[in-house]
Formats: C-alpha cells, sequence, structure tokens
C-alpha cells in the first residue's frame, strides 16, 4: 500500500497536468477561434469585391460557417471554480464516436440528396422540358451536383464515419484527436455545400469529378490534411501491434486522394474571383485528368471501400477474412495497378499510342486484384452461406460484392481499345459505372449503415428488418432495371453511330439515335426511383433507430413452421386394405 | 532533365524498381513462419468484443 504522502504527490503531480492539459484546451480553442476570424475577414473580402453574385453567395455561406465555428469553439470554454477556465474533454475514455454517429446521418441525408438528384436529371433526359428553362435547373448544372452529391457526398462521408469507427477498434485505441475530427467532418459538410451551390450558380473549372473551383479546392485541402492527422495519429497510438489490413487500404484511400486532389488542381486563379486556368493545356492536361479520374474510382470507390469490406463483413459473418494473405496480396496488386489505368479514357484521342496501350494492359492486369479481393469477402462466409437468406445486412453485403466482381470485369473488358471504340461515349459506359457504383459502394453502405446505426444508438437492432428486406430488393430491382436498360441503350448507340450505307454515308442522324433511346431512358429513370424509394426505407429505419424503437413485426425468417400434430406416422391400416387394388 | 531522359528513365530502372519491390512484398507475406503472424492479424476486428465483456 502506497504511503499517504506518496498519493498526495500523485495527486499533485495530476492536477497540475490536467491543469497543463485544460489550459492547452483552452488555447486552443482561442487559436481555432483567431483563424475563423481570419477566415471570416477573408470572407468579407469575397462579399466586398465580389464581381458576379455566384463568389458572393460563396462569401456569405463562408462568413456564415465561420462566426458558427467560432462561437460553437468559444462556447466550448466553460468557467470552473477549481480551476479557472477549462475545456471539459469530450471523451469519457471509451471509443469516441460522436463525430461517427453525425457521420451516419450525414452519409444517409447526402445519399437521398444524390439520389433524388439523379433522379431528377434522368427525368431530364427523358422528357427535356423538365430542365424549366432556366440556367440553374439545366441539366449541365444539375449533372456534377448529382456525381459530387453521391461519390464525395455521400460515398465521402461514409468513408470518413467508418473509417473512425474501423481505425479506432482494429487499433483498439480511441481516435487521436477528437476535437479535429470534429473540424474534419463539419470542413468537409462545408466543402460539400460550397462545391453543390457553385455548380448551381455555374461555378465550375469543368474538370469531371473535380470541378470545384480553386478556393474550393484549398479548403478540402485542409479539411482533407486534418483527416490525415486524425488517422495517422490514431494509427501512431494503437494498442494492437499489427496494423489491420482495413487500416491499409483507408490510409491509401487519404493518402492517394490527397496527391490527386492536388496535382490535378494546380490552378492559376484570374484575379481574386471564382475563375482559375489549370497549369496543364492540351493532351498533358487530358491525361493528368483522367489520371485523377480513374484513380478517384480506384481509390476513393475502391481502396476506401475496400477498407469498409475487410472490417464490416467479418464482423457481421462473425468470421474472420478468408485469407489474411491474399488480403495483403489484394493490396500492394491493386496499388501498382490501379494508379497506371487512367489513360484507357483516352483511347482514340492525341493521347500518344503507347500511352494508351500501357493504360489497356494495365486495366486488364487489374482484374485479378479486384477478383482476389471479391473472393477473399465472398469466401469468408464459408460455412455460414446460410446466412445470405437469414440475414439481410449479409446479403447486402454479398450483392455489393457481387457488383464489385462484375463492375471490375466489364472495366477491363471496356478498356480494350477495340471495345472502346463501340462503348466510348455511349451510355453502356454510364451503365458500366452505376452498376459498380450503386451494386458496389451503394450497397456496402447501406450495410455499414445498418450495422453502425444501432451500436451508435445503443439499440439492440436495426427498428425494423423487414425494412432492410425491402431495401435489399428496391435496390437489386432499380440496378437491374438501371444497369439492363443502359446496357441495351448503349450498345444500340454505338452500332447505331458506326452504321454506314453501301454509298459510304452514316446511316442514322444524331437525333435518330437520341429518339431511338427515348425508351430506355424512362426505364433508367424507373430503376431510380426505385433505388431511391428504398433508400428512403433507409432513412426512415435509421430515424426510428435512432428514437430507440423497435418495430413490432414477424421474425424474418424463421424457416419452416413446426406443426407438431402432422409430425407423427399415420394410422394402422384397417384390416384387409392390402388386398384392394389400387385406383 | 528533358522528356526523353525522364521516360528512359521511368521504363528501365523506375520500372524494375517498382517490379522488384512489388515482388518483394507479395513475396514476403509467403515467408515461413508468416501463417501464424497472418493468423493472429486476421482476428483483430474481434479483439474489441472480448474487451468489452
Amino acid at each position: 500500500m502506497a504511503s499517504r504522502a506518496k498519493r498526495r504527490k500523485h495527486a499533485r503531480i495530476y492536477r497540475a497536468n490536467s491543469y497543463f492539459r485544460t489550459g492547452a484546451n483552452v488555447m486552443t480553442a482561442f487559436f481555432s477561434a483567431g483563424a475563423y476570424l481570419v477566415f471570416g475577414i477573408m470572407s468579407l473580402f469575397m462579399i466586398a469585391t465580389a464581381t458576379s453574385a455566384g463568389f458572393a453567395i460563396h462569401g456569405v455561406i463562408i462568413l456564415i460557417a465561420c462566426i458558427l465555428a467560432a462561437l460553437t469553439t468559444l462556447g466550448r470554454v466553460k468557467p470552473t471554480e477549481r480551476d479557472g477556465w477549462v475545456v471539459p474533454e469530450k471523451t469519457d475514455g471509451g471509443y469516441y464516436d460522436g463525430v461517427i454517429k453525425a457521420g451516419v446521418i450525414a452519409t444517409v441525408f447526402w445519399g437521398i440528396a444524390g439520389l433524388l438528384v439523379g433522379v431528377v436529371i434522368a427525368a431530364q433526359l427523358a422528357w427535356p422540358v423538365l430542365n424549366l428553362g432556366l440556367e440553374w435547373t439545366s441539366f449541365g448544372r444539375l449533372r456534377p451536383l448529382h456525381t459530387s452529391a453521391v461519390i464525395f457526398a455521400f460515398g465521402g462521408n461514409a468513408l470518413i464515419a467508418t473509417s473512425f469507427w474501423v481505425v479506432q477498434r482494429t487499433c483498439r485505441t480511441q481516435l487521436f484527436a477528437p476535437g479535429l475530427s470534429w473540424f474534419v467532418f463539419w470542413g468537409y459538410q462545408l466543402f460539400i455545400v460550397l462545391a453543390a451551390t457553385g455548380y448551381l450558380l455555374g461555378i465550375t473549372q469543368s474538370k469531371e469529378y473535380a470541378e470545384p473551383e480553386w478556393y474550393v479546392d484549398l479548403w478540402l485541402t485542409i479539411v482533407w490534411v486534418a483527416y490525415f492527422l486524425v488517422y495517422v495519429g490514431t494509427i501512431v497510438k494503437r494498442r494492437e501491434p499489427h496494423i489491420y489490413v482495413a487500416n491499409w487500404f483507408y490510409l491509401a484511400f487519404i493518402i492517394t486522394i490527397a496527391m490527386l486532389h492536388i496535382v490535378n488542381n494546380l490552378a492559376v486563379p484570374a484575379g481574386f474571383g471564382p475563375k482559375s486556368y489549370i497549369v496543364w493545356s492540351g493532351v498533358q492536361d487530358a491525361l493528368t485528368q483522367w489520371w485523377y479520374g480513374h484513380n478517384a474510382v480506384g481509390f476513393f470507390l475502391t481502396a476506401g471501400f475496400l477498407g469498409m469490406m475487410y472490417y464490416f463483413v467479418p464482423k457481421q459473418a462473425g468470421k474472420p477474412v478468408y485469407s489474411y494473405r491474399l488480403s495483403i496480396v489484394h493490396f500492394w496488386s491493386l496499388i501498382f495497378l490501379y494508379i497506371w489505368a487512367g489513360p484507357h479514357h483516352l483511347h482514340f484521342t492525341a493521347l500518344p499510342d503507347w500511352a494508351q496501350t500501357l493504360g489497356m494492359v494495365f486495366s486488364v492486369m487489374l482484374w485479378m486484384p479486384s477478383w482476389g479481393g471479391m473472393i477473399n469477402g465472398l469466401m469468408t462466409l464459408d460455412g455460414a452461406w446460410d446466412k445470405i437468406r437469414t440475414d439481410p445486412i449479409i446479403r447486402m453485403f454479398v450483392a455489393a460484392l457481387a457488383f464489385y466482381g462484375m463492375a471490375t470485369f466489364e472495366g477491363p473488358v471496356m478498356s480494350i481499345r477495340s471495345v472502346n471504340g463501340l462503348s466510348h461515349y455511349t451510355d453502356w459506359t454510364i451503365g458500366h459505372v452505376h452498376s459498380g457504383a450503386l451494386g458496389w459502394n451503394g450497397m456496402i453502405t447501406f450495410a455499414c449503415v445498418y450495422f453502425l446505426t444501432p451500436r451508435l444508438f445503443g439499440a439492440e437492432r436495426m427498428y425494423s428488418l423487414r425494412m432492410i428486406n425491402w431495401h435489399f430488393w428496391l435496390a437489386m430491382g432499380g440496378i437491374v432495371l438501371y444497369a439492363a436498360s443502359m446496357w441495351v441503350a448503349g450498345i444500340m448507340q454505338g452500332l447505331m453511330w458506326r452504321e454506314f450505307n453501301a454509298e459510304g454515308y452514316l446511316v442514322y442522324s444524331f437525333a435518330e439515335v437520341v429518339a431511338a433511346m427515348h425508351p430506355y431512358y424512362i426505364i433508367r429513370w424507373l430503376g431510380g426511383v426505385l433505388y431511391l424509394v428504398g433508400a428512403l426505407l433507409m432513412a426512415w429505419n435509421v430515424w426510428m433507430t435512432a428514437k430507440g424503437r423497435l418495430r413490432d413485426e414477424a421474425p424474418l425468417d424463421a424457416g419452416q413452421p413446426y406443426n407438431p400434430s402432422a409430425d407423427r406416422p399415420l394410422e394402422p391400416r384397417p384390416a384387409g386394405a392390402l388386398a384392394q387394388p389400387a385406383e | 532533365m528533358d522528356y526523353q531522359q525522364l521516360r528512359t528513365f521511368a521504363d528501365s530502372w523506375g520500372l524494375l524498381s517498382m517490379v522488384l519491390f512489388l515482388v518483394g512484398v507479395v513475396g514476403w507475406t509467403f515467408r515461413p513462419g508468416s501463417r501464424k503472424a497472418q493468423d493472429d492479424a486476421r482476428m483483430i476486428p474481434f479483439r474489441d468484443d472480448e474487451a468489452e465483456q
């Protein structure tokens, strides 16, 4: 037993340390509020000097965000009798899940928003009158709103939330710098709002999937560095000696996206306004753009989501990943091959032939690690295949992996130059992208939302498992309608474009091809509606779970009901029955 | 360094070093005794459940 003097000494040291810690937190709070003040003054400059309405509106959005951030930060500094001004600790010593809860809600919210805009623009393609004749609601401005909302807002929030969950659990330590993780969350939401409003207002640098202008890009860079610090900081203070493979995929996603984002957005602003010029020109710009664009698919929509797969599929199945060795081979071969595949977006362009061939060859090789990963995920269910029938969340994971496999087979096929000659610029590409995005990214994200929501809100299970089942089938029906109609429309479109008659003239005009695709556009819109309805069921399900409700419903699948009265032998035969002939 | 030098380096020493690195890290997972470490690592996601009990 320690002596009383020793204990008093320890208590004094503890008080001194905690005073230092809280004092540092107060300093950090004031420093952060000062930084927000600087940004606020810059936004006033934006408003004052703006020559376009869009730039002024962005200035107002940034100003409001700065005021809210500064007030929230300073509001956390509380007076106490013993220690003076302190910032109370955010955590109770357990895993830090507050920001993950917010991330799951944001994922659901942006998912609905992004899918809704997708349904609207699908309807615009089928019925052009829905463009409304207004610049803000035209297809050209709504289309990047849809892609950015589903990829960066829905997918990005899902990646940030799940990565914070996974890194804490697999490192068995608390999140590094919880305050900074909130900055990452809200900073990322500000990036989304600025990007989305910018598209509607006509602020774009016209690079696909990299449309935001220079000042929004700079803001995302700051947020991404903070994300990197929180993630790596947590890995550094890990209590588990080995870094689990899911973290390798998440880390590859964070680092590579930083590299892609910075290089592809190297631009010189044309004065203090919403217009910049990219430093690359001509085919160099095209190659840089598709090096970015394809690796956004490879590292945002693939590597990051594989991080989810390697943690959540084993957790939901209750079985460890099929082969850990395969997961490491999968990681390194995917990383090494993906980065070279971008040039397949530029077949038959001014890009040198050798570069086109390089992109094609690496894309075809990429099939192998992709299927290695798919097999690794699917075979995790080895010995537990019955869960596909009984557990709708596992069924979503399995569907996601199946679509991952299909999309990563179709992609290499489409990257072959001769196939690309038919498929490029047609709706086949749109079908391919959506079988990957709706099937792989959407399904695995929904499954993760269903995994996380009860755990985050302290519920025993989701509000309704039957609703998950409905969500699954609505989503599957939507994907089938979407992908099938776009495959047919795309191949038809490609064939009609290249149809020559005996005199060597093109047979169809462009407008005739558009008219031929009209029915498929309506089918695609219906597919989108089904997928959106499924996501609305999820939103309702998450909302009710968060409110602590459990739906009173029959179990999803209890197997065949047992009937004890039927479970007995027939009555003994009456005498003489054998003698009767059969009818 | 002009374009020609850069691409000559890229398709010789650059390519070779990357291939060797990839072969190295993939080969490393097959080293003797790796199975024990891997069997241990694949159970990591399930350890936080044990701690809660």
